[in-house]
């Protein structure tokens, strides 16, 4: 089955709507929002604080901590059971991969900096929309980045490549297969990448570069994001 | 023990950490509705000052207990995340959170602010089950009144989804119908510290307290849930004084429910 049109009218580069929001949870050290179409994403860092057991510390730089977690009524059909499960788990670690490539913790030698993300709706591209609040949420607690990380899928949907796929899309009976990646878009360098389904080479190519150029949008709208809080305080 | 010291004087010269009255709750008080309606039957995220609770219901079929085969069934989940605050921890639930989550329960569940029986489908095979689950997203005090509004609002806000022929859920269509309620029932904790009594604590009140007193009402004054907390006694004399005071404020926060 050939897909011509996307269901929602967006042009195949066109992301969903966004909002991203900077210092949403007070009582961590940095905290963001990230909305992407229905897909609300919350992250919020803790930490710079004592790791142990101490096996774990490195002498050298702070470890980094990220749970992924989708709240119970956030999913598309049933209530999501609480608690980690291996899909939770493999999320929490990419995502962790993800971010950490940015992030310098050298300054905080054995200690660890936590990052929780916490889903309350869904609508697929869920650990893209939790790597952006999540990077911005670095931003906000003041850590040492490289670049922030922005994070979006490319998709092949019935054989037209297109960039952010919800879940209308990836559910597509005429097949469809998600990319999700993230990159730092200064120096285009991917800390993430996956894939589901099955793509030719040059769609893979073309699926990949409709993401990059996405996060190049979302890059915008990240800095937007902390200049809106930052711009503000320096005023005052 | 110096916070307890701070915060005892302050009550004896009837103010507060915030510049408060003993009686008085944060101001803005706010409830917006539908905030995962595109994946919850019905949802809503409470304000009380920098407290922000969001709760969600989800509702699916299953079958009845065998002794109350004409009843649905009610679940409700607290889930103290580790993202909402820096004492809050990962791991299975503490019981701070198992607490929480009873204590809501039993507000809602024992005046049967939900028909039960309007969630039989058809008698000893389908029921509707209701399944609340309430999440702190900024945990800064108080959160037994803000998780009770927030699972009210959540419920209030609740459509079904549509059955398909078989009779299974179809989560994509929803129907006009809001849940059967018969009840609001609404939740006010008063605490107490020393010989004062104060309502809406902010963290460091709420661990300088020596007791507290969770008292549900429902709209014609009854009281139908109650639950004392923290290792201190309380007398008669404070019960009384606790639930006059309980009383008047939860109309304070009935008032925002729509």
């Amino acid at each position: 089955m050939k897909y011509t049109e996307r269901f929602d009218g967006r042009k195949p580069e066109e992301l969903r709507e966004m909002d991203a929001k900077v210092g949403v949870v007070k009582n961590a050290v940095g905290s963001a929002m990230f909305k992407i179409g229905k897909t609300v994403a919350i992250a919020a860092v803790y930490g710079p604080k004592d790791l142990f057991p101490k096996h774990l510390q490195n002498p050298k730089k702070g470890v980094l901590r990220c749970n992924y977690n989708m709240v119970a009524f956030s999913g598309a059909g049933d209530r999501v059971r609480p608690g980690p499960s291996r899909r939770s788990k493999e999320i929490s670690m990419v995502t962790k991969n993800a971010l950490e490539p940015a992030l310098d913790l050298s300054p905080f030698p054995k200690t660890v900096v936590d990052v929780f993300v916490e889903l309350i709706q869904t609508d697929a591209g869920t650990r893209c929309a939790g790597i952006c609040a999540a990077s911005l949420a670095l931003a906000d607690a003041g850590f040492k980045m490289k670049d922030l990380v922005c994070a979006v899928s490319g998709g092949v949907v019935g054989g037209m490549p297109v960039a952010d796929v919800d879940y209308a899309e990836e559910s597509f009976e005429g097949g469809s297969v998600d990319i999700p990646v993230a990159m730092m878009p200064r120096n285009g360098e991917i800390t993430l990448l996956q894939l589901d389904g099955e793509v030719s080479k040059e769609d893979l190519l073309k699926a990949v570069d409709l993401a990059k150029k996405g996060c190049q949008d979302i890059y915008e709208l990240q800095r937007k994001a902390l200049r809106e809080k930052y711009a503000k305080e320096e005023t005052k | 023990m110096i916070k307890k010291d701070y915060i005892k004087s302050l009550l004896d010269k009837g103010t507060r950490i915030d510049g408060r009255k003993p009686d008085q709750y944060r101001d803005p008080i706010s409830i917006e509705y539908g905030v995962s309606a595109k994946s919850a039957e019905g949802s809503a995220r409470v304000k009380i000052g920098d407290t922000e609770v969001i709760a969600g219901v989800k509702l699916d079929l299953g079958t009845p207990y065998s002794d109350r085969p004409d009843e649905g069934t009610i679940m409700v989940n607290v889930e103290l995340l580790p993202l909402s605050s820096p004492l809050f921890e990962s791991g299975p639930p503490s019981i701070d959170s198992i607490e929480l989550a009873r204590v809501t329960d039993r507000g809602i569940r024992e005046c049967h602010a939900i028909d039960f029986k309007k969630l039989c489908i058809k008698k000893g095979e389908k029921i509707w089950m209701v399944f609340v689950d309430i999440y702190p997203i900024n945990a800064d005090g108080n959160l037994f009144d803000a998780c009770a509004l927030a699972a009210m609002a959540a419920i209030k806000d609740a459509r079904f989804p549509k059955l398909d022929e078989d009779n299974n859920v179809d989560y994509k269509n929803r129907t006009d119908d809001p849940l059967p309620l018969s009840k609001t029932p609404i939740s006010c904790t008063v605490w107490k510290l020393g010989d004062k009594y104060l309502i809406d604590p902010l963290v460091d009140e709420e661990h300088a307290a020596d007791a507290r007193v969770t008292i549900v009402f429902i709209e014609n004054g009854q009281i139908c849930a109650m639950q004392k907390g923290k290792d201190s006694e309380i007398t008669g004399k404070d019960l009384k004084a606790m639930v006059e005071l309980a009383e008047i404020k939860q109309q304070e926060l009935r008032k925002q429910l729509k």
